[in-house]
């Protein structure tokens, strides 16, 4: 039994990282074709020489790092908040936005851009990508962020208060520095679910605002091109550098 | 100190109102007006998108979406399972294990989706070495398919049904293993009298948590299913782009909503709470 469950263990662990495994050695081959040719970087090259791919990567980072940023400051104040005293309706909404199918935040976003454009003459752009990509990573960096406060010694913050230190400051230089490893943890998980977006990007960007999903989603239904292995195991790698980080973080 | 935490909540408060539920509430409404000429909605109020839905061409597509969802989900349950139970015995190398499970899910879904396609097209690496190898001669058609699709949304969540079986698994006192044992039981009678009975929680939240993203697939049915595989959430984008019928596309939408919120209610009578 035990060693039956090993041997399983080794082909479902094998199921999860092959495919990946498998793009990344495709990436470094030299021929176009699925048949191995020794190694070279040409694609790699042919990817940052691909201004289509450079400028939605672009885009990518600066939607990605303000949405990180905002999402971050905004859901670790709410993630204080909801710690100090609940809140059934900003919880339950919070819930709301994790449960919700990403198609339908998409579309509900776009009906309301489009609405609000009515009244503010403004089109769709790099503003509306970035606001919805705060809306759904809020409730990420509440969820990482509270489980960080609930290991936190509120006793701390009391002996803050009793040594006469505002509640703002013993918010400021007692409990955020303890819960730093959970904000930063929060943030590098915002900025990898901002990055890899494109069901609700797509629907909510303008004709100046492709992100890199958008491009490899294109580039992926017409056809393999070599140059998608290529950025396609930069983003794995990058990203899941980002994660083991987060990893550490929470843990620490 | 009310006030402060009044300030603390007030941004988060402002953007779920603005960007979640008024959203939700707009749909809510298109979805009783009536297609404009130009797309768009005008008046009158009517209940006729609702009724579409449930005319058999797009019934066959909600059946469809069902189909598949439950398919994947008893599959990455019955994947999962087996995995949660060899973390939770693996003593001190359990958070390593399950860092590897977590590790390719937080990376990129869309690159794992496209990493398939790379394996499963024509002339994809699949396809490639059986033909190099004189097994077949014309490639098989192992994209664009059904299959294609729930292979897809089986690797896509499949961490999805392990993280909560492995919490229940984690909580499961040894000695109840034990004594199954001690009293006669068999490695395979105690996993399915004890271990599965006992963490039942994990395996409704796993089903639940892995249902309602594949219900709503969009992404991997468009890449890996190529157009042919209609699901619900590929029924929702095309209404609110190249169709424009959006009152269509919302009531699609809400229906979907209050399939998950249904779905989400009848779990939370199941002692599920501590495990979501």
């Amino acid at each position: 039994m035990k060693r039956a469950l090993a041997l399983y263990a080794a082909c479902a662990y094998a199921f999860l990282h092959a495919p990946l495994l498998i793009l990344a050695v495709f990436s470094v081959n030299a021929s176009r074709f699925t048949i191995w040719q020794g190694l070279s970087l040409h694609w790699y090259r042919a990817a940052f020489a691909d201004v289509q791919l450079t400028s939605a990567a672009a885009n990518s980072l600066l939607i990605a790092v303000i949405a990180t940023l905002l999402s971050t400051v905004i859901g670790t104040l709410c993630a204080y908040g909801l710690w100090k005293r609940g809140s059934t309706w900003l919880a339950g909404s919070l819930y709301l936005s994790l449960v919700t199918p990403e198609i339908v935040t998409g579309v509900s976003l776009l009906a309301f851009f489009q609405w609000s454009f009515r009244y503010l003459h403004m089109q769709l752009g790099l503003h509306t990508v970035i606001l919805a990509h705060v809306a759904f990573s809020i409730a990420y960096v509440v969820v990482v962020v509270i489980a960080r406060l609930r290991m936190f010694d509120p006793t701390l913050e009391e002996a803050a208060l009793d040594l006469g230190a505002t509640e703002w400051q013993a918010f400021g230089r007692v409990t955020l520095p303890s819960i730093f490893p959970g904000v930063a943890a929060a943030a590098l998980l915002a900025f990898t679910v901002s990055f890899d977006d494109y069901v609700i990007t797509s629907l909510v960007a303008g004709v100046d605002s492709q992100t890199l999903p958008m491009v490899i989603y294109a580039m992926a239904r017409r056809g393999i091109s070599p140059e998608v292995n290529a950025i396609s195991t930069l983003i794995v790698v990058g990203l899941g550098a980002l994660i083991l980080v987060s990893e550490r973080l929470r843990e620490a | 100190m009310r006030r402060l935490r009044l300030l603390f909540l007030a941004p988060a408060g402002i953007i779920s109102l603005a960007l979640l539920i008024a959203p939700l509430a707009i749909i809510g409404g298109y979805s009783v007006l009536t297609r404009g000429a130009y797309g768009g909605v005008e008046r009158p109020w009517t209940w006729e998108s609702y009724r579409l839905l449930l005319n058999p061409l797009y019934g066959e597509i909600l059946f469809r979406s069902f189909w598949i969802a439950i398919v994947s989900t008893g599959l990455c349950l019955l994947l999962g399972f087996p995995l949660a139970l060899f973390i939770a015995q693996s003593g001190p190398r359990k958070s390593l294990y399950l860092n590897l499970v977590m590790l390719p899910f937080w990376t990129s879904f869309l690159v794992r989706t496209y990493a398939w396609m790379f394996l499963l097209r024509d002339t994809g690496l699949i396809n490639t070495a059986l033909q190099s190898l004189g097994l077949i001669r014309q490639p098989l058609p192992l994209l664009y398919n059904d299959g294609a699709v729930i292979l897809g949304l089986v690797y896509g969540y499949l961490p999805f049904t392990i993280l909560p079986i492995y919490a229940a698994l984690e909580r499961l006192e040894p000695c109840l293993l034990e004594a199954a044992a001690d009293l006669g039981a068999g490695p395979w009678s105690t996993v399915a009298r004890i271990a599965i009975p006992l963490s039942a929680p994990g395996i409704w939240a796993g089903a639940v948590l892995v249902f309602i993203p594949t219900l709503g697939t969009y992404l991997t049915s468009d890449l890996l299913g190529g157009g042919k595989t209609v699901l619900i959430g590929n029924l929702v984008q095309n209404q609110f782009t190249t169709a424009r019928d959006w009152p269509f596309g919302s009531a699609a939408s809400i229906a979907l909503m209050a399939i998950v919120l249904l779905l989400l209610m009848a779990l939370r009578s199941r002692g599920t709470q501590d495990l979501l």
